[in-house]
């Protein structure tokens, strides 16, 4: 009972090591710089599917808009090393030197207002995680403190994805239209294009990874964990029991924006452009995806879900491009219904047993005698 | 709203005036009604008289049309639900209404009254002061031997008491109980009796019950509600010998 209380479990532990040890050495080992720096970019995902574990597995908020927040900490980072290309120099040719080309292209003579502030690189650093999460906050006050749940609030923010995607295509001027911003070179004058930087960009990205986990593993660890787990089971007893119960819900999903947007920002950087079909509604419905395949209750479950499905992806869609949508829709229908605790429920029938013999670890005390057992005989005597 | 002036009084929970009213319907009508301190205050009537209403009215998950409700001389028709709870009010649902997921510990460690805001929440310490009062409540609700199960492999009784006990560790002045007793077995309802003669030093408490046997067993006062409104008040023996009551409800 108050095993509950220590911050890691030993099997939380071993999956901690296990999960660095792949993504820190096995990985950036056994691939050439090429499918390394893919590898990279799905672990950027696999942030989004973390939140999604915290905000959806346990607190039953089911937001089918996380691509937003994503998003948004993938075009702050854009927006900055944007602006780095896109020096007087470097833009000479232009119309207007010194703004970025597509605004050129789109006939902006100044440099909008709201990009000014991302020339600061810890603006932007502060910007990535601040903004999406007050977006979040907004979001989540707006909706909870109205008591607006389940599928409604899946509906809202499938429609705030569609938005923003249309609004970032629309804003072509602002936003760089349907092909995003491109075109990224240096980050505080270093060449992120080069196989050496691509590296250091994994790792950096790894390590973020790791401390996402052990901050969500904190955060599921604490009684805001459990007291997630107990409104998503049963929300008027969580009020009536003295809490706030829309504050909660907005934390979490506060908390799953940056997450996300941490991810965004990597990707930015890995892949070199971002672009608004990394925020739409099918982004953000194959991030639940990868969620829900990792097994929603599992934070390292969602890591693997995001490798294994983004694997999957990679490799049919580059034999069978035209099946592998369907082989999607199939995968999260047969984890639906065979596999609803996905790859984590298929560790934990198939494989835990064993590695608990091997840590030593007892396995619980049986609980299958019948509950009405536990009534003391001598009550049972006095009703007579 | 409250255009009615409360009388103070001595009383723990006054309900002066109460009205609610759905699409016109009148669920509870002009009610008048006190609950003393240390009192286990039953309310009784048949189906559809209002009573689940009026304890949805006191802690706040029905809001009212009309009327006021002073607990310890502070309205409560204004106050958010989670706010009412934090004034010392408790209220138990009719289907046992616990965390299936969680254990029967975290259960109770859940509604123990501290940290109850997000940042209280993520900086808990499950320290002695707690693991002792959960072992305290989980002795009185009868579930001490069972405080690391699953809360859905409990019985039905069980989660009826663990939800009592998840309320009674917030030591709420007025605790409120619908139908504590509905699907209990026998012995468990003589359980259930003894324990609420227990907690009831130092809390007033509010049963709503259709268990007639019970009723006698527990009950200092009875209110007999119909059509939401008061039919007929006083002790057991006396809203039993009332022919009204006799009429509407118990029958003849």
């Amino acid at each position: 009972m108050t095993s509950g209380n220590s911050f890691l479990t030993r099997q939380e532990l071993l999956g901690l090591a296990v999960v660095s040890l792949l993504i820190l050495v096995v990985l950036p080992a056994s691939v050439d710089i090429f499918r390394l720096n893919l590898i990279g970019k799905y672990l950027t995902y696999a942030f989004v599917a973390i939140g999604l574990v915290l905000c959806w597995g346990m607190g039953g908020i089911l937001s089918l808009g996380q691509g937003v927040f994503f998003g948004l900490g993938g075009y702050c980072m854009a927006m900055f090393l944007k602006l780095e290309a896109s020096t007087p120099e470097a833009t000479k040719i232009q119309s207007t030197p010194g703004i970025p080309d597509f605004m050129d292209w789109n006939q902006l003579t100044e440099l909008p207002w709201f990009w000014e502030p991302f020339h600061s690189f810890p603006f932007t650093l502060v910007a990535i995680v601040a903004l999406p999460s007050l977006f979040a906050f907004v979001i989540g006050a707006a909706m909870f403190k109205r008591r607006v749940g389940g599928v409604y609030f899946a509906i809202i923010t499938q429609a705030i994805a569609a938005i923003l995607t249309i609004l970032i295509i629309g804003q072509q001027g602002y936003t760089g239209g349907v092909n995003g911003i491109t075109d990224l070179r240096t980050l505080l004058g270093w060449d992120i294009r080069t196989d050496s930087a691509k590296y250091v960009l994994y790792f950096v990205n790894a390590g973020l990874l790791i401390a996402v986990i052990v901050a969500a593993q904190a955060v599921r660890k604490s009684k805001l964990g459990r007291l997630l787990v107990a409104l998503r089971d049963k929300e008027d007893r969580v009020r009536f029991s003295g809490y706030d119960v829309a504050n909660f819900k907005i934390f979490a999903f506060c908390l799953a924006a940056a997450f996300s947007a941490i991810g965004g920002a990597m990707f930015t950087l890995q892949v070199g452009f971002m672009s608004p079909s990394f925020v739409g509604i099918v982004p953000s419905i194959e991030m639940v995806i990868y969620t829900a395949v990792g097994g929603r209750l599992s934070i390292f479950g969602a890591v693997y879900g995001t490798l294994l499905v983004n694997w999957a992806k990679t490799t049919f869609s580059e034999t069978f491009p035209e099946l592998w949508l369907f082989g999607l829709g199939a995968l999260f229908i047969a984890v639906v219904l065979v596999f609803p605790n996905g790859l984590a429920g298929l560790y934990r029938s198939y494989l835990q047993p064993h590695v608990d013999r091997l840590l030593g670890v007892k396995k619980p005390a049986d609980d299958d005698e019948p509950a009405s057992d536990a009534v003391p005989e001598a009550a049972a005597r006095a009703a007579e | 709203m409250n255009t009615v002036a409360p009388t103070n009084n001595d009383f723990l929970l006054s309900i002066e005036k109460l009205t609610v009213s759905f699409d016109g319907f009148k669920a509870v009508n002009d009610l008048n009604l006190y609950v003393d301190e240390n009192e286990i205050h039953v309310i009784i009537g048949p189906n559809g008289a209002g009573k689940t209403t009026v304890l949805d009215l006191i802690c706040g998950r029905t809001r009212a049309t009309e009327g006021s409700i002073r607990f310890r001389d502070k309205e409560l028709t204004e106050m958010k639900e989670h706010e009412i709870v934090r004034q010392g009010v408790g209220r138990k649902f009719q289907n046992p209404s616990i965390y299936e997921d969680l254990t029967v510990f975290e259960n109770l460690e859940i509604s123990f009254p501290r940290g109850r805001d997000v940042f209280g929440a993520l900086t808990f310490r499950r320290d002695d002061e707690v693991v002792e009062r959960v072992r305290e409540i989980s002795r009185m609700v009868f579930l001490e031997k069972l405080l690391d199960k699953q809360a859905a492999l409990l019985s039905h009784g069980q989660k009826q008491w663990l939800e009592i006990g998840m309320l009674l560790i917030q030591d709420p002045e007025l605790l409120m109980l619908d139908e504590p007793v509905a699907g209990m077995s026998v012995s468990e309802r003589v359980q259930t009796a003894e324990l609420l003669n227990k907690i009831t030093e130092g809390r007033s408490v509010m049963v709503v019950e259709h268990d007639m046997k019970f009723v006698e067993d527990i009950a200092h006062r009875v209110t007999v509600l119909h059509q939401g409104k008061i039919l007929s008040e006083g002790s057991m023996a006396k809203v039993q010998a009332d022919p009204k009551v006799i009429d509407v409800y118990l029958g003849h």
